[in-house]
């Protein structure tokens, strides 16, 4: 029910120009959004360069700071909720994110595939011969 | 037209009765759209950079070309930016155009720099005969980043062009819509801007 509520009253200070609380409310979820990204990009940085993570474990780390910045921009600064007006935009990036994950994805597994289905040069050479 | 979309939300008719959204939503529905599909395009680049950026043809590799520093200065640039760009968009919700060319001037201020810097990087590449022509992962390379580059030059002279039509044409609602868009698109390469730094820079082995 609270939860409800909270909601309206985003929309409507969103609908209402002029309003102070939507302005503030506003710059609230804008520095928060500032704050959240700073944080995880110093943190993105400081793993790359890092040795007291397990070697492997760096790009695994490295994606899940991404995703979660990502995920920061998208619900701070592009407003995405999940709320009734939201349903269509959500819809929309799910499946976004699902052709993106299919082109890369794609990609990497065919051309990898490729590549140890190619004949070496020396294997070409003999078959010359 | 306030009172009245209040009252409907507060007896709760199902979303399917409630008729068209308003104009704000479908806008940036739209846009939202061409976003995805944009970023469909940078996802092939990233797939080509993916699959070829091993292949450095005995030239220099990405741990030897790429500067740190200077891609956190980048990021930095950009992140400043979207927060201007947040800041200018509350200053449209209350029509103030004073704060919004102060928002605007600094987010173009910050793109400038963010494109400065990508550009000398470009261009000591270039110097040192690492160009996109020296092999399969410089061609990648220089594709996907110059094409996030050609988008912020883009969204720059969106903004510069916003910005006048504010002056001229004023807050109606077509020229609204065009700045809730000019938003949208800049947070939008501000995510494809994470993909790149993650995986292009710190992603250099």
């Amino acid at each position: 029910m609270d939860e409800r509520d909270q909601r309206n009253d985003q929309s409507n200070d969103q609908e209402t120009p002029g309003e102070s609380a939507g302005w503030k409310s506003g710059l609230a979820k804008a520095l928060l959004g500032l704050a959240a990204s700073i944080v995880l990009t110093l943190a993105s940085f400081w793993a790359a360069g890092t040795h007291q993570v397990w070697g492997p474990g760096v790009p695994v780390l490295l994606a899940a700071l991404a995703i979660g910045q990502m995920g920061v921009h998208l619900v701070f600064f592009l407003h995405i909720s999940s709320g009734p007006e939201g349903t269509n935009t959500i819809l929309a990036l799910a499946f976004g994110v699902f052709v993106v994950a299919l082109v890369v994805f794609g990609s990497l597994i065919i051309m990898a595939n490729l590549n140890a289905g190619m004949v070496s040069m020396d294997g070409l050479m003999r078959m010359q011969r | 037209m306030i009172a009245t979309t209040t009252a409907i939300e507060q007896v709760e008719i199902p979303i399917s009765e409630r008729g068209p959204s308003p104009r704000k939503v479908i806008v940036g529905y739209g846009f939202w759209l061409f976003l995805l599909s944009d970023i469909i395009i940078f996802s092939a680049l990233f797939a080509a950079y993916a699959v070829l950026s091993g292949r450095s043809a005995d030239g220099p590799t990405g741990v030897q070309l790429f500067h740190r520093d200077n891609v956190l200065v980048e990021t930095g640039c950009l992140l400043l930016s979207s927060f201007t760009c947040a800041m200018m968009s509350l200053a449209i919700d209350v029509r103030r155009r004073g704060l919004m060319v102060i928002g605007a001037v600094l987010t173009l201020a910050l793109g400038a720099a963010f494109l400065w810097l990508e550009l000398t990087e470009f261009a000591g590449m270039v110097a040192q005969g690492a160009g996109p022509s020296r092999s399969a992962f410089l061609s990648a390379f220089f594709a996907l980043v110059g094409m996030h580059g050609l988008h912020v030059s883009i969204g720059l002279c969106w903004l510069v062009s916003m910005v006048a039509q504010v002056f001229t044409l004023g807050w109606r609602p077509m020229v609204i819509d065009r700045l809730a868009c000019f938003g949208l698109f800049w947070h939008a390469l501000d995510i494809v801007w994470i993909g790149v730094f993650t995986i292009v820079y710190l992603g250099a082995r």
